[in-house]
Parts: structure tokens; sequence; C-alpha cells
């Protein structure tokens, strides 16, 4: 049996390198896979605590936050075509549009 | 019979909804018909009330048709109700039958104009208003009569509203007015506070508990406030003299005959309350002696033959406020009564002159006239005669009436009415015997003068049979009108009948009619020989008066002296209202809130980047800032 500490520190590591990647990237794509690894190390977290706590309700959440993910992953992804046909770049910096 | 009177409204009521909406579909042909025939209609109402009064003995001639409750609010409440009685009754005589033969007069003399049935909606509204006004059982519905004649009054001189001097005249008769409604207004609000109750019949009942509050002075001199806009007495009279911007018929109707008594009828039907009053009584009887007189004089100075009968009008009204002043109510009404025959007679006249001479209306143009339009010349004569009161016409009984009355309660009173009446004498004269004797003065006028059209000099006719017979329902000891009307005025109390008994003796009545007789004969001679035989001697006349006359015929510089303290600072302080408080002080301070919006907005708009990293960023260091605070607290 796995001690509960290594999954968590696992997906401590695995969030720190998503907020990493969202900080310093400037590739949109790059940016939104980093989200990803951020989201997926929360699941992560709440499987191991359901294992841990022997509830179902760590389960239940990370089918929602797949759900989600999948949802904002399909806006997401469109979001970045259209910029994509307008600006021909993924470069997050060259989109500001709406800057003060 | 008497439960029917509500017809009396609905008829005029429907011509004016009638004409408003379909005025233009129907054509001059249908309205010609329609307009009058409402006002008969009314007419023919009015006289089977009349019949069936007659028939009912004296004290149960008082009878109200409720028709609806009005409104209600807590304890107060309003019927929308008519109260039939000797007065009502003879006022809306007056009203529907002057307005009838006025607005037949109308269908000829304003044939050519192109709002034909706008006049016409116009006309039949202010016959709808005025009945509310004479018919109403309470103060509140006498309001809105009120209001409302005072609304037809200025629709009706602002009709030709091309003209700015009409536009400018339909104002100021209604801002003049407002000035004694809210007069009344606040009369009726006091009545309500204390007594409860706003039926004519409730308060005159209860006229004592007035009296009790202490507030009977305030709600009568108030009431006095209201009377003198609306029927243009001092100071308020102003607004009458230009109100002649408006068509003839109007003058005839609205501005002699019928709206401007309403003031007169209110003083008169609540005379339970000024009998309580007598101070007030005697600001009455004071105010209606001394605009008589005023406005005699200035009738005497004018060219304009539309402003003389105008000043004449006012100075007529001051005759009628005389006469309730000192209690003769019933004697005011009479005069009120032949005067509406006589007056509306002189100005339909004066409208055929107009009409025939292509509107003018300079006296000192015209001359001759009575050749070329024998019919007016010979109605105006009656008229102008049963105006100066020249004896066995209408005027003379009526101004005598009033004469006596005022003697026996003072004879400065008296004595202000004589001469009064001896100046009126000649004015009317001077009115007659200036255009229609003598030579004429505008050839080319003179030239073109004709006939008015049988739709025009049929009603004068009538009138002029009218304000000759009109008279003889007053005759000094067989007046028929005081003995029908006098039941009304003295309902509430006794106290009349004391006073009856101290009346001098009636060789003194006899007297004091002589003496007035041989005051407007020698009025009329006068005018007969300063204006017809030795024509030099008006300028005799002036020339010896020096300033006087100068300031007469100036009206007595009133116009310019409101314009100079009233009219004038009112603009002054709007303008620093308008350009000062409203565009620096309430606009400045919206826009300086607005702009501190706005730079606040332009601060905060900087954290905007633009940087997604940055954004990113932020989102971290809160979330993390958040947790710290979760974690340390």
């Amino acid at each position: 049996m796995v001690p509960i500490s290594y999954y968590l520190i696992l997906s401590a590591i695995l969030f720190t390198v998503g907020v990493v990647g969202v900080l310093i990237r400037r590739n949109v794509l790059i940016i939104f896979m980093s989200v990803e690894m951020m989201l997926n190390a929360v699941n992560l977290t709440f499987a191991a605590l359901a294992l841990h706590f022997l509830s179902l309700n760590g389960q239940i959440f990370v089918l929602m936050a797949m759900v989600v993910a999948a949802a904002e992953v399909a806006v997401g992804l469109a979001i970045v075509m259209t910029v994509v046909r307008h600006k021909d770049t993924t470069n997050i910096e060259d989109v500001n549009l709406l800057k003060g | 019979m008497l439960d029917y009177a509500w017809l009396m409204l609905l008829f005029p009521a429907l011509g004016t909804l009638i004409i408003a909406f379909f005025g233009r579909r129907l054509g001059k042909g249908v309205i010609s018909w329609l307009a009058p025939g409402t006002v008969l209609l009314s007419f023919a109402v009015a006289v089977s009330q009349f019949a069936t009064l007659l028939g009912l003995p004296a004290e149960e001639r008082h009878h109200e048709v409720v028709l609806w409750q009005w409104m209600t609010a807590g304890s107060f409440s309003v019927d929308l109700a008519l109260l039939i009685d000797q007065l009502s009754v003879t006022m809306a005589l007056v009203v529907t039958g002057v307005g009838f033969l006025i607005h037949v007069y109308s269908v000829g003399y304003m044939h050519d104009d192109p709002r034909y049935s706008r006049f016409f909606a116009y006309m039949n509204f202010f016959i709808l208003m005025m009945l509310t006004l004479v018919l109403a059982n309470n103060y509140l519905l006498l309001y809105v009569g009120w209001e409302g004649v005072g609304l037809a009054s200025y629709l009706l001189i602002g009709f030709w509203f091309e003209k700015p001097s009409a536009a400018d005249a339909g104002k100021k008769a209604f801002i003049v007015n407002r000035v004694g409604d809210f007069g009344l207004a606040l009369a009726i609000m006091f009545i309500w506070s204390t007594v409860g109750s706003l039926r004519f019949a409730d308060v005159f009942a209860n006229a004592d508990v007035l009296v009790a509050a202490g507030v009977i002075g305030t709600v009568t001199m108030l009431m006095l406030l209201a009377a003198t806009g609306k029927s243009a007495q001092l100071p308020l009279y102003v607004w009458l003299p230009d109100a002649m911007e408006g068509p003839t018929p109007v003058s005839a109707l609205i501005h002699a005959a019928t709206m401007v008594t309403a003031g007169v009828y209110m003083t008169a039907r609540s005379a339970a309350l000024f009998d309580l009053a007598p101070t007030s009584a005697m600001w009455v009887a004071g105010i209606g002696a001394a605009t008589a007189l005023y406005a005699a004089t200035i009738a005497l100075a004018q060219t304009d033959l539309k402003r003389i009968l105008a000043y004449s009008t006012i100075s007529q009204l001051g005759y009628m406020f005389l006469a309730v002043g000192v209690g003769a109510y019933a004697s005011g009404i009479f005069h009120l009564a032949t005067h509406a025959f006589f007056k509306a007679l002189l100005f339909l006249a004066a409208g055929s002159v107009m009409h025939a001479l292509h509107g003018e209306l300079n006296i000192n143009k015209m001359g001759n006239l009575r050749a070329k339009l024998p019919t007016t010349y010979w109605t105006y004569l009656i008229g102008a005669a049963a105006l100066a009161g020249i004896p066995l016409l209408s005027g003379f009984f009526s101004k005598d009436e009033i004469l006596w009355y005022a003697w026996q309660k003072s004879p400065v009173l008296w004595a202000v009415g004589l001469v009064t009446a001896g100046l009126t004498a000649i004015y009317a004269f001077r009115s007659v015997f200036v255009p229609f004797w003598g030579q004429p003065r505008d050839q080319k006028l003179f030239h073109h003068a004709h006939e008015s059209p049988p739709a025009m000099t049929v009603p004068l006719i009538v009138l002029a049979v009218g304000a000759v017979l009109a008279g003889y329902i007053g005759i000094p000891h067989l007046s028929l009108i005081e003995g029908w009307l006098e039941p009304v005025f003295h309902a509430g109390g006794a106290a009349a009948e004391g006073a009856k008994a101290a009346y001098p003796a009636a060789w003194v009545e006899w007297v004091l009619l002589a003496v007035s007789a041989l005051v407007a004969l020698a009025g009329a001679y006068f005018a007969y020989t300063a204006y017809v035989v030795k024509t030099s001697i008006p300028k005799q006349v002036r020339d010896s008066l020096g300033w006087f006359a100068r300031l007469v015929e100036n009206k007595y510089y009133v116009d310019e002296l409101y314009d100079k303290v009233i009219v004038n600072p009112l603009r002054d302080l709007a303008n620093w209202f308008a350009g000062t408080v409203d565009k620096a002080g309430l606009d400045g301070a919206v826009n300086g809130i607005a702009g501190i919006a706005g730079w606040l907005g332009g601060q905060a708009r900087r954290l905007q980047t633009g940087l997604v990293g940055l954004y990113a960023l932020s989102i971290l260091f809160g979330a993390v800032a958040l947790v710290a605070w979760l974690v340390i607290r």
C-alpha cells in the first residue's frame, strides 16, 4: 500500500508544474495543456483521498471535474481556432484587444 | 322632471366630443346645425327645469340630482351631483339662452375660418364647463367648472394663435386667473378642513362652524381673490382688455355675458358665508365700486371699439360686486342677467361692424355707419342705451336696484355708483355717436362697408328685444326676480328679515330712481353735444385735464406697472434660475459626479495590461493569499 502522502506530493508537484507552465509559456496550446495538468493534479488528490477515507465522494468529484474539463477544452480550443484564424498566431502576448 | 337636469350637461358634452373627433369629416354644414343645436337642446332642458320649479311651492324649489359618487378617500367624499334651485336655473337659462344666440351668430361670423370645427368644439366645451360651474352642488365640482371655463377662455382667446398678440393674451388671461384660482383652491381646503363637507347645503347649514373656527374671514377673502381674477376686478382685471384678441363671439359669450360673471355667481352662491363676514362683504362692495369707477374712466378714453366694451364690462362687473357686497344678491344676479343681454348684444354688434369694415376697430376711422349698417346701428343703439341706463330699458332697472341697495348701506358707495352711471352714459353714447353718426372719416372703409348676413343680424335683433324686455322682471316693488331668487340667499338664517325692516321710506327710492335716470340722460346728452354737435369739446376737456388725461389714456399705466413690479422681476428670477442655478449649479453637480466616475475609471483601466501571464499570476497570488488566510486564521 502506497502511503497517502506520496499521492499528495505527486499531485502537488504536478499542480506546480502546471501553474509554472501557465505563467511562463507564451503558446496558447501549451498553456492549455498546463491547465489540464493542474486539473488532473487535483483529480489525483481527489482519487487518493477517496481511497484513503474509503468514501465515494472524491471519485464522483473526479468524474465531474473531467466533464467540466472536457467542456472547457471544447470551448477553449474553439476560441484558439478563431484566434489563429484572425491573427495567425498562437502567441498569447499578441492577443490583447481588451487592453485598457 | 328635475332629475333630468343632467341632460343639460350631456348635450354640449356630446357636441364637444363629436365636433372634436369628427369635425373635419362632418363638414361645415353639419357643424353649423350641430353646435348651436346642442346648446338649444340644453336651453330647452333649462326651460323645462324652470317651468317645473315654478310649479313647486317656494320652499320646495331646491333639488339635488346625485349622478354618482365621484371620489371617496377616508372621510373625504364628493358626489358628482347637480343642484337645481332658483339661482342655478336662472344662471343656466342665461348661459344657454345667450350662448345659443351667440352660437348662431358665430355660424355667420366664423364662416370663412379654416379652423371652423375646432372653434365650435371649444365653444361647446365652454358651455359644458359653464353649466358644470353653475349647476354644481358642491365647491369641488364648481371648481372643476371654474377651471374648465378658464381653459376654454384660454383656448378661445388664443384661437388665432398665429398672431403673437393673441397667443400672449391667452397666456396672460390664464396666468392672471391662476392667481385668483389658487385663492379658490385654498378656500375650498379651508372649508373642507373646518366643516368636513363641500356640499353647499352642508357648508351653509354649518357656516357658524367656520365662524367659531375663526376662518370665515379668510375663506371669504380667498373667495373674493378668486372672484377678482375670474370676474376681472381690481387688481386682477388686466387680462380682460387683452382678451379682446379672441374672435368677437368669444368676447361676447365668455368675456361679457357668462364666464366673467362666475365670480359674481360664486359670491352670490356663498351668500350664507358672506353674510357672516361683514368685513369681507364690505371689501367686495368696495372693490366693486372702485373697479366700476376706475374702468369707466378708462373706457372714456379708449378708441378701440371692443376695448371700450371690455372696460365697460369690467365696470359693470364692478356694479355686480357692489350689489353682492352690500347684500343685494338678487339685484347682482338681476344685473348679471340684463348685462348678459345688452353686453352680448353690444359685442356682437361690434363684431358686425368689424365684419363690415374688414377688422377695423378704431372708432376714429369710422363715421356715419348707420347709413350702411342699419340693423347693426339700431341694435347697437338699444344695447348702448340699456348699458347707459336710459329709463325703461333693462340696464336702467337693474342698475337702479343696485344703487338703491348701495344707498342703504352707505351713501359713499351710492355716490361712486352714480358718478359711474354718468360716465357710463357718456362712453356708451360716445361709442354710438362716433362710429355711427357724423361724417365718414375713412372713405375707403366706408365705401366697402356692408350689412352682415342674417345669421348674424337675427341674433342681434333677438338680443336687442331681450335687452329691452329683460328689465321688466325686476321693476321696483313688483320685482319678480327678487321674489324668485331671495329664498336661495336667505335659506340659512333670518338675519335678512331684520335688515329689511330698517329700509328707508319708499319715497327715497323714487327720488334716487329719478336722480339716476337724470344722470343717465344728462350723460347721454353730454355725449350728444360733445361728439355730434360741437366736436371740439373732447379736445378742450382733454387739454384742461393735462396729466390726468394722459394717465387715463394710458390706462393708468397699470400694465407697465405690473410689468415692472411683477412680470420683469419674475422673468429675471427665472432667467437667473435657468442660467446660474440650473446650468452652473444642478448641471455642474451632475457633470461633476460623472467626471469623478470617469477619472476613477481612467485610473482603474491601467490594471488591464493585456498580459495574460500577469493576470494568471494575479490569480495565483490571490489564491495563495486566500489559502494562507484560511490556514492562518
